[in-house]
């Protein structure tokens, strides 16, 4: 073999590796990727029932139900178009209120209820999740 | 009228920022003394205005001047007055005044004790921070300004957001601020060294002491961060893989290359516009840490659209720093290449795989933290990239970075000379793996892989890192501060990864309802609900949960977490109680009242979770040891440069 061959297959082989390697982050990067629907978009089919995703939008005031004495919670998340029930089990982030904005991930059952497996609230009061401030078409969060 | 004074000092702090890097970098250019004996002056000049400002604003914050925008918006006059100190820097405007005033301090500082480098390039160095200084006091001046009044003046503050009342997080940001803005040093250093068109070991050596000095700053300010999230977000996690945290991880690992690779750049002359390259990337990514921290940029892209002009104005910095960089690298970096060549299995290959693997593992984060923003520009839907994304990418360089690390501290410059070391070393791996299957069979009673493999590893660091001093000293060898500080960091390393590997393999976490006199079991731990009280603080209200903790009967501890209402801005905050040990940390945080008197709480058992944080002190700790190693310490050198130092040979 001819250095010059030889130069051309070592080219080829850390090619082919840089390939291989972008291909597996780009897989992984797409698996986890979690997209994100407004309560709209759920009703109106659009979101897949096969895999996990977020929904996001404000609780509806009066919505939140408890079974008493038990960790089950079931609310309504809406966008003021659309909602969608949600349940989850656990305990509530701090900023979880009526009223306020929310982003729950979890799957979407066959009978139209989000069964959230974590309910997101970020560490400020006045944050409202990006996704939900444009589904809402509300004023764009404050950033002061 | 403090304020005005403080708006005032900022101006003129800009204005010898200006004069920093004009007369530096022309003075340089020129070769005129006189210009650049100005830099060091202008150097002390800004620091004493900057810290004026500085003051002033802790000094509008300390007496309540609530006339002030943003003292209105980020105290109150309820607030402990330590906390008001610590929310001087709880927003974006402050945050970017502590940056310039750590600046400031890393510039003197560089100013001061650099009295043995050639005047050029010190005048370039100066220049370079000059540059930077300047970026961020027009930054600060025209689109964050901190001084603006409020008309009318408020009757009280806003107060400082609760989640950031607590020590940690109140001295997280000046310690992290510091590893940042330590690696402007770095960066100066590389821009000067191109501008001077000279690299050398003698330049690495000037470079590593403030290099490690930065990275050890920035060890510890990441360390504080995840210690706060663990105990103070109420989720008893220690790593959430958010972008805030990425954004501070990434010039951590792009620093921890930087520091193995100028080892090798002053022992052996080598991987020379590699380490400009890295320097240049560790800081560039420190920026766009800052940036996208504090101006929101990460957390919500349409910030941007709330202010525009910051948002251009980052942009345009962010480009200018890096592509100005950049360019004079791809123009004299070629002038710098290397030649020496070196075997397979020599310290220099090992150091080479470690700077590929935390090079890699560095831009597959940034990758992962990046896309949300381009799917969303480019309009192709709103995604988030979920941790299982980053656990991937970042496990797959990080287990070869641990193997490698067990085996190429033993390694030797320039030949590979393993073959003799084969067998400790073996005889080391095998021991390891022995005592963490004992470990993982006898205290979880369980087999993971991730913990065989993480135990495994860890305990396999640790002793190869105790080998080189202990063999040092067995053979008379001395002990130079920087092998002994390569210890510690590499100590540390394996005492990180044992608590990794426990927290994450035999972690327990339970959400349970409970009524007072109920108990629930776990990991063998009794926890008894005895019921909840009001408790009020100086600015918040609260409920306290008492819950009694026994073990086989034993009382182990009485955890008394809160539920807490801050007045002011009335957000609710959980405040868990958690009792620490070196085996493992209990935690319990209280939820909701579920209806009647049963509330829901959040139990947890995190095994081994302490010595995540102690490894990292233990690296801080090496760092601190190497960098204080004595050929770093400044001696008068004349005109020539010393190049080749024979007495630092053998040290590595």
């Amino acid at each position: 073999m001819t250095p010059r061959r030889k130069r051309l297959l070592v080219v080829l082989g850390v090619l082919a590796g840089v390939g291989i390697a972008a291909g597996l982050v780009f897989r992984s990067l797409n698996e986890n990727m979690m997209l994100f629907y407004d309560p709209t978009q759920v009703v109106a089919g659009e979101a897949p029932h096969e895999r996990p995703f977020r929904i996001g939008g404000m609780v509806t005031k009066g919505s939140v139900a408890r079974a008493s004495g038990s960790l089950e919670i079931r609310f309504v998340v809406t966008d003021f178009k659309s909602s969608v029930p949600v349940t989850y089990t656990g305990v509530l982030p701090d900023l979880f209120g009526e009223g306020k904005g929310v982003v729950a991930h979890g799957r979407l059952t066959r009978d139209g209820v989000f069964a959230a497996d974590e309910v997101l609230a970020k560490h400020d009061e006045k944050y409202m999740p990006p996704e939900v401030a444009k589904s809402l078409k509300g004023p764009p969060p404050s950033t002061t | 009228m403090i304020p005005e004074l403080g708006h005032f000092a900022l101006i003129l702090a800009l204005c010898l920022a200006l004069a920093q890097s004009v007369f530096g970098l022309a003075g340089a250019y020129t070769r005129r003394t006189e210009w650049m004996s100005v830099a060091r002056p202008a150097v002390a000049g800004q620091f004493v205005f900057v810290a004026l400002a500085f003051g002033c604003l802790t000094a509008s914050f300390l007496g309540n001047d609530f006339s002030v925008r943003y003292v209105a918006l980020n105290s109150n006059s309820a607030l402990p007055t330590f906390y008001r100190v610590a929310a001087v820097w709880g927003a974006h405007e402050g945050s970017l005044m502590l940056w310039i005033l750590v600046l400031s301090i890393w510039s003197i500082a560089v100013a001061a004790l650099s009295r043995s480098l050639p005047d050029t390039f010190i005048a370039r160095v100066l220049g370079v921070l000059g540059l930077i200084s300047t970026g961020f006091l027009t930054f600060t001046l025209a689109t964050s300004n901190p001084f603006l009044r409020l008309l009318p003046p408020a009757m009280d503050g806003n107060d400082l957001n609760p989640l950031l009342q607590d020590f940690a997080l109140a001295v997280h940001p000046p310690i992290l601020y510091t590893g940042y803005v330590g690696f402007a040093v770095a960066f100066s250093f590389a821009c000067a060294a191109m501008l001077e068109g000279r690299l050398d070991q003698a330049w690495a050596r000037w470079t590593r002491p403030w290099t490690i000095v930065a990275w050890m700053f920035l060890t510890i300010g990441i360390a504080l961060g995840s210690w706060w999230a663990y105990y103070e977000l109420g989720w008893g996690g220690w790593w959430f893989w958010d972008p805030v945290e990425n954004a501070s991880f990434m010039p951590w690992l792009a620093g921890t290359a930087l520091i193995h690779s100028l080892a090798v750049t002053e022992k052996r002359n080598l991987f020379r516009s590699w380490t400009l390259l890295l320097a240049i990337f560790a800081f560039s990514l420190s920026l766009l840490g800052t940036f996208l921290v504090r101006s929101g940029v990460l957390i919500s892209v349409h910030s941007f659209a709330s202010d525009p002009a910051r948002g251009v104005f980052i942009l345009a910095f962010l480009t200018l720093c890096i592509g100005g960089a950049l360019t004079l690298f791809a123009w004299r970096a070629p002038k710098l290449g290397s030649s020496a060549g070196f075997e397979l299995g020599s310290r220099e290959s090992f150091l080479l795989f470690n700077n590929a693997l935390l090079v890699i593992a560095a831009s597959l984060i940034l990758l992962g933290t990046l896309y949300p923003l381009f799917m969303d520009g480019l309009d192709l839907g709103k995604i988030s990239v979920g941790p299982p994304y980053f656990r991937a990418v970042f496990l797959v360089p990080m287990l070869p970075l641990l193997a490698l690390l067990g085996v190429g501290m033993h390694s030797t410059w320039k030949r590979a000379r393993l073959a003799e070391l084969k067998r400790p070393l073996l005889l080391g791996l095998a021991g390891a793996f022995a005592l963490a299957l004992v470990v993982v069979l006898i205290a979880y009673g369980r087999v993971t892989i991730l913990a065989l493999v993480g135990l495994t590893a860890g305990l396999w660091i640790i002793f190869s890192a105790l080998r080189v001093p202990v063999s040092r000293l067995l053979s008379r060898q001395g002990l130079p501060a920087s092998v002994l500080g390569m210890s510690i960091a590499h100590f540390g390393v394996g005492i990180f990864t044992i608590g990794v590997a426990g927290v994450e393999a035999y972690k327990i976490e339970k959400d349970v309802a409970l009524r007072p006199g109920q108990s629930v079991q776990i990991a063998g731990y009794d926890f008894a609900f005895r019921g909840v009280h009001d408790v009020a603080g100086p600015n918040y209200n609260a409920i306290e949960g008492e819950f009694d903790v026994t073990r086989k009967g034993a009382l182990v501890r009485v955890l008394r977490p809160q539920k807490r209402v801050y007045r002011v801005q009335t957000m609710p905050m959980t405040e868990a109680a958690i009792t620490v040990g070196w085996t493992r940390d209990l935690f319990v945080a209280l939820g909701d009242q579920l209806g009647g008197d049963a509330w829901s709480v959040r139990i947890q058992y995190k095994p081994l979770i302490r010595y995540i944080w102690l490894g990292a002190v233990f690296m801080a700790l090496g760092g601190l040891t190497a960098a204080s190693d004595r050929r770093y310490r400044p001696v008068r050198v004349t005109d020539t440069l010393p190049a080749k130092d024979a007495t630092a040979r053998d040290t590595p």
